[in-house]
């Protein structure tokens, strides 16, 4: 009897494992369905590297340049604005801060993460857009840098929480030799501790590009999304996921604009599931 | 012992799960789901809360997400209503066809769109090229059209946006469908109406365009001329009912098959005085003497 509910468990627990990746390769086949249905209108090169993105003209242009570099543009922003507040973060709570703090610390941050985007893109559209205009003098506070500064705020808990992990993970030992050979604790940290946990470290801010890249209601509300080639930070840019979010509703089905925003779709899994693979790889480095 | 508990647990709410669906099913001849128009849906969810009142055994949903949404809707079979500001396209009537429904299209109600700039902009009026020119990038300083010596700041709805497609249509491609003309790559896209009016009571350089019931104090309407010497007029119930005002639209019903049973009643009611009454209130232009 036990073991016919042990079999039917393992067999459950087995086909919900396979599920997920079946899911996973479902999500992929229907989508490269649709999107590669629109190379039979245009050429992959009109699509990857035109610089007009004009669905409703006649004859509609689908160069997706000034989205894909738009969505360069604010993710590297927010990577860049990200990773030393995250990085300090992390080293603070898991190397400086008293235990007790670091309790607190570790559920404020849990709880950034948990605000939904678009609160943070609503409070970034009536707090940080203003500020922004005021302060470059500009004509709108809709601009790359607004979209790249709510989202640094979202990457910033992914990073921190897997950063953290890693710190915490160097082992006590490497800690206490180096300070043993008379390092002082910052020369620890930064010579012995943030090598150590390099690895994880990586992993951190590739999944946190990945959480950004992937964003939509934030930039859809603070970017401005003017499809124009990005020339400075301080200009409205259009991504790709707020391009796809923003039309999808009004496409008609089975067209050519419908094809290429799956096109968009495929293009961004693939960036995703690339920033995805190489933070794998870099987990994994160290356990070999 | 707890996990055979958990599992009947979960048992019981999938078994009621599925004896409420049965019952809603059975209900189905007086439920209605009205989907489309980001424009409408407040409009629509004004005329259901109505006609519920009036027949409390129907049940009324309304959603919104765009035109394109409530026409896809209408095609897969999952609404009864789709709401539209704009017309279905040859395409989508086909498509429709296809899946064996015979769409019928209803006109409703009239949406005038404003052309918007901040108070202080001292343009006060603009021709239908001048517009079509500013939002196609022809135009690109406040001095070519009578303002200040400042660049203009482009403003629009994006392209799930019937008002989009309209605008586009009607003002920059001047009534030509298949114009060429576009709206300039700088032009920004906001998600929102309320984007636009935030927008533009926010810079001084900025124009939008958006529906007559979203217009407020804190943003300036200007005077619109189709020819190019006047008359100018400005943006108002009784321009738009008078139809000396050009920017305007109508709003639309469309149904998969013959309306019938409820869908009928509910249709009926919108276009009866008592509908048209509750149009106005909602800031959108009834549609006069059987327009």
């Amino acid at each position: 009897m036990r073991k016919i509910r042990e079999f039917f468990i393992e067999k459950i627990i087995l086909l919900n494992g396979f599920a997920c990746i079946l899911f996973v390769i479902l999500i992929f086949y229907f989508l490269a369905k649709d999107g590669l249905a629109l190379f039979k209108f245009i050429t992959i090169q009109d699509f990857l590297f035109g610089t007009l993105w004009n669905p409703l003209a006649e004859p509609p242009q689908f160069g997706i340049l000034p989205l894909f570099l738009g969505s360069l543009v604010v993710t590297l922003g927010a990577t860049i604005i990200a990773v030393p507040l995250g990085m300090a973060c992390a080293i603070f709570i898991g190397e400086i801060a008293p235990r007790w703090m670091r309790e607190v610390l570790k559920a404020g941050v849990e709880l950034l993460a948990a605000i939904p985007s678009i609160v943070i893109g609503f409070i970034g559209m009536t707090m940080l857009s203003p500020i922004v205009k005021n302060l470059f003098h500009l004509p709108t506070g809709l601009t790359a840098l607004t979209g790249s500064l709510a989202l640094a705020f979202m990457a910033i808990p992914t990073m921190v929480s897997i950063m953290e992990d890693s710190i915490s993970a160097v082992p006590r030992s490497y800690k206490e030799g180096s300070l043993a050979l008379g390092a002082t604790h910052w020369q620890t940290i930064y010579r012995v501790i943030i090598p150590a946990a390099s690895s994880g470290i990586i992993a951190a801010i590739m999944l946190g590009i990945g959480r950004v890249i992937g964003e939509t209601m934030a930039v859809m509300m603070l970017t401005g999304n003017a499809s124009v080639l990005p020339k400075t930070i301080l200009a409205p840019v259009r991504t790709m996921t707020a391009t796809v979010a923003a039309e999808m509703g009004e496409t008609v089905r089975g067209s050519e604009h419908y094809f290429a925003l799956f096109a968009i779709g495929l293009v961004l899994f693939g960036i995703t599931f690339l920033i995805n693979f190489v933070a794998d790889m870099a987990r994994h480095r160290k356990k070999k | 012992m707890k996990t055979k508990h958990l599992l009947s647990g979960i048992l019981v709410v999938a078994v009621l799960f599925c004896i409420n669906s049965l019952v809603f099913a059975k209900e189905s001849e007086n439920s209605i789901q009205i989907k489309g128009s980001d424009t409408m849906v407040n409009l629509g969810q004004a005329w259901a809360e109505e006609f519920m009142i009036e027949n409390p055994q129907t049940s009324i949903a309304v959603t919104g997400g765009g035109s394109g949404t409530g026409i896809a809707a209408l095609i897969n079979g999952t609404c009864d209503i789709a709401e539209t500001s704009r017309e279905m396209k040859p395409q989508e009537l086909e498509l429709a066809k296809k899946n064996g429904h015979n769409a019928r299209e209803f006109k409703v109600a009239i949406d005038a769109l404003a052309v918007v700039v901040h108070p202080s902009n001292p343009v006060k009026q603009l021709t239908f090229d001048q517009i079509s020119g500013i939002f196609t990038g022809k135009i690109t300083n406040w001095n070519e059209v009578g303002g200040n010596d400042q660049k203009i700041l482009v403003l629009s709805r994006d392209r799930n946006s019937g008002t989009h497609v309209y605008f586009l249509e009607h003002i920059l491609r001047k009534g030509n469908d298949k114009g060429p003309e576009q709206f300039a790559p700088e032009v920004l896209m906001l998600p929102s109406s309320q984007a636009i009016i935030d927008e533009v009571s926010q810079s001084q350089s900025a124009i939008g365009y958006l529906g007559l019931g979203y217009v407020s104090p804190a943003v300036k309407a200007v005077a619109i001329s189709k020819a190019g010497g006047g008359p100018f007029v400005l943006p108002s119930l009784d321009t738009a009912m008078n139809k000396t005002y050009p920017v305007a639209r109508p709003l639309l019903f469309y149904t998969g098959r013959d309306p019938q049973g409820t869908v009928k009643n509910f249709i009926g009611f919108v276009l009866s005085e008592k509908g048209q009454e509750i149009v106005r209130t909602m800031d959108f232009v009834p549609l006069g003497d059987k327009a």
